[in-house]
């Protein structure tokens, strides 16, 4: 036999979780989940997708990336450069080089698949996030810029044994 | 003359003070609510953000779309500002500190408050704008349908006191001991209070401002400080009916085991804790409710609180003539 267990409101639940969150924010014995942002700053996770480095190095221009990018935010355009031969009168080998490599931040929607499909490791991601512009041009990184974005690449965690 | 224009000054500055006091309260509230802290920079800790709010609206451009009807659209906000204030007149801080002591003081708060339908549903009519006009329409139907178990729940107070002027019924419940809200009124206190917040229009019952649906429903194309004006006597009227509120049922200016000599120190006091106590139990209830469905609102009118306020009217009426 079910025992009757009285059902109570839910709109007293409701008020209950109410006040009580309210008191919860108001007493200092409680932790306090908030971040005054401009004053502190946030302790974002080593992973998080803030923005996208580059490294120019690794980069062979093989467009890739600018192909899979679902927003079509990266501009990159290259050329080739015979380097002379490595032996003398060996033949002259062609070398790709980075002309221009550009994300469009405004219109980037930090989905990551150009990190993934880079098959030189020379995209990475950065927790960096505070690089909002007041003129819209602005967001477009070039390749200088992305580059130094690298410094801020944490160093990645060693593989799971 | 002189006496008239400091209480008409002193109703309309008292409102305006209790409309920024439910103001910090309900935002501030809320986000304590929300294990936020809510506005945080403007003085104070941001206690005074409404004074800078205010400032924002006056300074910004005061739109007149072309295609309104624009006498009509320009004074819409009037009436309810005025329904809002003046119904302070008749609520008493202590029984010689009151603005004016009417013999049909709650015939006149009822009255005056249903006044505020007709600036909604003119701003809605005159806006030219469809989310305007199903927004004053759907608020028409909902101050409409739920002025009557407004009208009717204060029946029974009526009843109960014998009197209708609003320091009367105070004086009734001193004598009675226990206000009204714990000496057979309490289904009425409960359907006043869930008809009053249906009047105020907030949440849960703001299905005519309904952002998600209608923007801002009859408030869409008021900007500047029309807006304002729409804004503030929102909070206003809602200080206001919880003054109400506090009169009718929870024996307004009084407070037991003080000498009554003193209630021109502690009435006005008394009475704005009670006022702000139930001010605190609505912004509450507005951050645990959902919004009614259109058809519900009106279900919980007609087919729940009338009925329950004419029953309750019925059995107070038996029990007085019994006892």
């Amino acid at each position: 036999m079910k025992t009757f267990r009285p059902k109570i409101p839910g709109f007293i639940i409701g008020m209950k979780i109410v006040i009580v969150n309210m008191f919860k924010t108001l007493s200092p014995f409680h932790s306090n989940p908030n971040v005054n942002y401009p004053f502190e700053k946030e302790k974002v996770a080593p992973r998080a997708r803030g923005v996208i480095a580059l490294d120019q190095e690794a980069c062979t221009s093989c467009m890739l990336c600018a192909r899979q990018c679902p927003d079509w935010c990266i501009y990159i355009e290259g050329h080739k450069e015979l380097q002379p031969p490595s032996t003398p009168g060996g033949r002259q080998r062609s070398r790709a080089v980075l002309d221009r490599f550009d994300i469009d931040y405004a219109l980037c929607m930090y989905c990551g698949i150009c990190v993934e499909v880079c098959p030189f490791d020379a995209l990475f991601w950065s927790p960096e996030y505070e690089y909002s512009e007041f003129n819209m041009g602005d967001m477009l990184h070039n390749k200088a810029r992305l580059d130094e974005w690298l410094k801020t690449v944490p160093e990645p965690e060693g593989l799971e044994n | 003359m002189t006496d008239v224009l400091i209480k008409v000054g002193f109703v309309a500055l008292a409102a305006l003070n209790g409309a920024v006091i439910f103001t910090i309260m309900d935002v501030k509230g809320a986000s304590w609510m929300q294990r936020r802290p809510g506005p945080l920079h403007v003085g104070l800790r941001g206690f005074i953000f409404p004074l800078a709010e205010i400032l924002k609206f006056v300074q910004k451009e005061d739109i007149i779309p072309t295609d309104v009807d624009r006498p009509v659209f320009k004074w819409a906000p009037a009436y309810v500002v005025v329904s809002a204030v003046s119904l302070f007149a008749v609520v008493p801080l202590s029984p010689t500190l009151v603005v004016v002591d009417l013999e049909l003081g709650v015939f006149f708060a009822l009255a005056i408050s249903s006044l505020s339908t007709i600036g909604v549903l003119t701003a809605g009519w005159s806006s030219a704008n469809k989310y305007s006009l199903m927004g004053g329409l759907r608020a028409a139907g909902q101050l409409i349908a739920y002025e009557l178990p407004l009208i009717l729940a204060v029946v029974g107070v009526v009843i109960q006191a014998e009197t209708m002027s609003l320091v009367g019924i105070v004086e009734k419940q001193i004598e009675w001991g226990v206000p009204f809200a714990f000496s057979g009124q309490i289904v009425a206190f409960l359907i006043f209070m869930i008809a009053a917040t249906a009047e105020m229009m907030r949440v849960p019952f703001d299905m005519p401002i309904g952002e998600s649906e209608l923007t801002m429903g009859f408030m869409t194309e008021y900007s500047g400080i029309r807006f304002l004006i729409f804004y503030i006597s929102e909070y206003m009227s809602m200080f206001v009916l919880c003054a109400v509120a506090s009169t009718l049922f929870l024996g307004g200016y009084h407070l037991p085991f003080i000498p009554t000599e003193w209630v021109n120190i502690y009435g006005p006091i008394s009475l704005i804790t009670k006022t702000l106590i139930l001010g605190f139990i609505l912004v509450a209830v507005r951050w645990s409710f959902p919004r009614f469905r259109e058809d519900q609102l009106q279900n919980l009118a007609w087919k729940f609180l009338i009925p329950a306020s004419l029953l309750n009217i019925l059995i107070t009426a038996v029990l007085k003539v019994v006892l």
